[in-house]
């Protein structure tokens, strides 16, 4: 088999709004975004919250809200995923992780949802089995969602993804409310899953975590993706190559906290050209046009200075 | 120990209701302009009266008594049990309210399961996808005999199935001039068809709208998109997920519907001269018959609180969320 498990090609979506009146205008929440995964391999997606992870979690899924309209490519397995091909694969090749406990359905108990409707011991003893490796007993399948906590919620939910053995795993943060250790796990399956085979499309915001386990890292801003690059480039600066994903670096922890001022803008506000522009200290009056993707050693880079460094 | 301290609230605010209600009706009933005396005895009949007559009939009906003294005097018979003798009928009004709800009780109970089931059915259908042509069909019927009065609706299908189609009988509860003994089932139904389509007519609107939006609500929730994605068809998507959450809000709406059904059948037994409990409200208010007014609403405020309580506990009983809520506090 070639080419990608997952290959998300030039993916825009905006969102049909009606504005004062009958006016309607058309929101542009994601541009012109790539993303691929490679099977075995686990791809983190980084973003502040509204830069549109989550909607590039549910267009491959095929469940955009009805307001939405989504443009681009999006390939499996070399096929593009067309809309009978996502109802006949996900919840079975393709799972998805979501991202809080509004997805748990409040008036079913937990064994019958991670369970999805079968039947019969051998789905009984698997369910168990894998609520168990979470740290969650047999008295868990009797609760109903509100008697859960954040983090058994979260554990809940991610049990329900790998009652399959999906080949491809799209998580849409599944690790918040984890303690580090409970993350951790969750994350070493994913992992395991990799090593099966399966290709993980991880969305998160907690880049710390992401860059323990995951191979490569796409940095979104504002719906659309400015970086693509290696785990192993977040270990110095300067392998790093957009203005953005350097102030991510220089935000972590370990290199200083330091955050740059300003913030993400909103879609209806959103510049020309760069979205990062506004923020940005080396900003040009180029950085207004269109910013064509460039390829780097280590993936891809949205931003005109690429050029002048190579 | 908590459930004896929630009895003994439904108990209080069950006697706080019908406190209002009576003195409501009381007052309304005291500022009414009908002279009891010729409404009932007739002007005519009065004059040729002695006035010592005319004096022993206002006494009969209470004439010039304060409103006040007379509703104590009621209120004081009620709590020993005795809901008094009615005027016009000259009988006990525990008895007459027994005869005329028994009438009306399965016309109901009739148009209640009616407009229960076939607005939940239509609210479902409607609700499924907001905006699909079901939809528009189902709130398009539902907005239009919602602001349809009963009445109005009554005498539509008065016309249509009983003048023009000649397929049921105009009105009452039983054939014209058959004794009771002969009266059989059949007859009865029929007699109660019209009427009962009537009265539900609007409760299929108002519990089909409910439903409705309740389903389109659940159908565009995070967690039917995580059921589609996780590869259920729509099919299982609304039996599985879509009427487990609405089957509660439409049994306590079911419930609370009950009020809505005795205030139609005050109107909609007007127009089929159905001799049941909204025709004897109707009879008693134009009549001045105090004691029997005065009875119909204690029990019809009975039975719709009753209903309403209903409604609450089985929400506690049946909601998991405030079965074990309750339990762990
Ligand atoms: N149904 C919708 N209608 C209009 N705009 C929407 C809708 N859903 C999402 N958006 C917009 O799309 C943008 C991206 O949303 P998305 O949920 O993908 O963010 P996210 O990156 O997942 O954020 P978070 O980290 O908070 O989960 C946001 O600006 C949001 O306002
Ligand atoms: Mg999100």
């Amino acid at each position: 088999m070639n080419g990608h498990l997952l290959e998300v090609k030039g993916l825009s979506i905006s969102f049909i709004q009606y504005d004062r009146g009958l006016h309607q205008v058309s929101l542009p929440v994601i541009r012109d975004l790539g993303v691929t995964v490679d099977r075995g391999e686990m791809v983190a997606v980084i973003g502040s919250s509204g830069s549109g992870k989550s909607l590039l979690a549910h267009a491959v899924m095929g469940i955009l809200p009805y307001n939405a309209s989504a443009e681009g490519e999006i390939l499996y397995k070399g096929e593009p995923l067309t809309e009978e091909r996502q109802k006949a694969l996900r919840g079975k090749e393709i799972v998805l992780v979501p991202q809080s406990v509004s997805y748990l359905d409040p008036l079913m108990k937990v064994g019958e949802q991670v369970k999805n409707g079968r039947k019969g011991p051998s789905w009984r003893e698997k369910c168990r089995r894998i609520l168990g490796s979470y740290g969650l007993g047999p008295e868990t399948e009797a609760l109903y969602p509100f008697q859960l906590s954040g983090g058994m919620t979260r554990r809940v939910l991610i049990s329900a993804a790998v009652m399959e053995e999906p080949e491809l795993v799209i998580a849409d943060e599944p690790t918040p409310g984890l303690h580090l250790d409970a993350a951790k796990r969750v994350l070493g399956h994913f992992r395991e899953m990799t090593e099966k085979g399966a290709g993980v499309l991880l969305i998160t915001h907690d880049l710390e975590l992401a860059l323990q386990t995951a191979d490569r890292v796409v940095v979104l801003y504002a719906g659309t993706a400015v970086e693509e690059t290696d785990s192993r480039a977040f270990d110095r600066e300067d392998t790093l190559y957009h203005p953005y994903t350097r102030a991510l670096y220089r935000a972590m922890p370990e290199h200083g906290f330091r955050s740059e001022p300003g913030s993400q803008p909103y879609v209806k506000e959103l510049p020309a050209g760069c979205p990062y522009r506004p923020r940005c200290t080396m900003a040009l009056p180029e950085c207004s046009c269109e910013v064509p993707l460039r390829k780097t050693d280590r993936g891809f880079v949205r931003c005109i200075h690429r050029e002048a460094e190579v | 120990m908590d459930s004896a301290k929630w009895v003994g609230m439904q108990i209080l605010r069950m006697a706080v209701l019908l406190a209002a209600v009576t003195v409501t009706v009381f007052a309304l009933l005291s500022l009414s302009p009908v002279d009891p005396l010729t409404t009932n005895v007739g002007q005519t009949a009065l004059g040729s009266m002695s006035a010592e007559q005319v004096k022993k009939l206002q006494e009969y009906w209470g004439v010039g008594v304060p409103p006040t003294v007379r509703f104590l005097g009621w209120a004081k018979d009620l709590l020993r049990g005795d809901l008094g003798i009615s005027l016009l009928y000259r009988r006990p009004v525990i008895e007459v309210i027994g005869e005329r709800f028994f009438n009306s009780v399965w016309l109901m109970a009739a148009a209640w399961i009616l407009s229960g089931l076939i607005g939940f059915f239509l609210g479902v259908l409607a609700g499924r996808k907001r905006g699909g042509t079901a939809d528009k069909l189902v709130t398009g019927y539902c907005l239009i005999t919602a602001s349809t009065p009963a009445f109005w609706i009554a005498m539509v299908l008065l016309m249509v199935f009983a003048v023009w189609l000649k397929w049921l009988p105009i009105g009452l509860a039983v054939p014209i001039g058959m004794s009771s003994a002969d009266v059989s089932l059949s007859d009865r139904i029929a007699h109660m068809i019209l009427p009962a389509l009537a009265l539900s007519m609007t409760g299929i609107s108002n519990i089909a709208l409910h439903t409705r939006e309740k389903l389109a609500a659940v159908m565009e929730s995070d967690y039917v998109l995580f059921a589609r994605a996780r590869g259920e068809t729509e099919r299982s998507v609304l039996i599985r997920h879509g009427l487990r959450n609405i089957a509660l809000p439409a049994l306590t709406l079911q419930f609370a519907s009950v009020s809505e059904i005795f205030g139609g059948s005050v109107l909609v037994e007007q127009v089929f001269s159905y001799p049941g409990l909204g025709q004897a409200a109707v009879t008693a208010g134009l009549g001045s018959d105090v004691p029997l007014l005065m009875g119909i609403t204690v029990i019809t405020a009975a039975v719709v609180f009753g209903g309403n309580t209903a409604a609450n506990i089985l929400y506690g009983l049946i909601d998991p969320r405030m079965r074990k809520g309750r339990k762990k506090r």
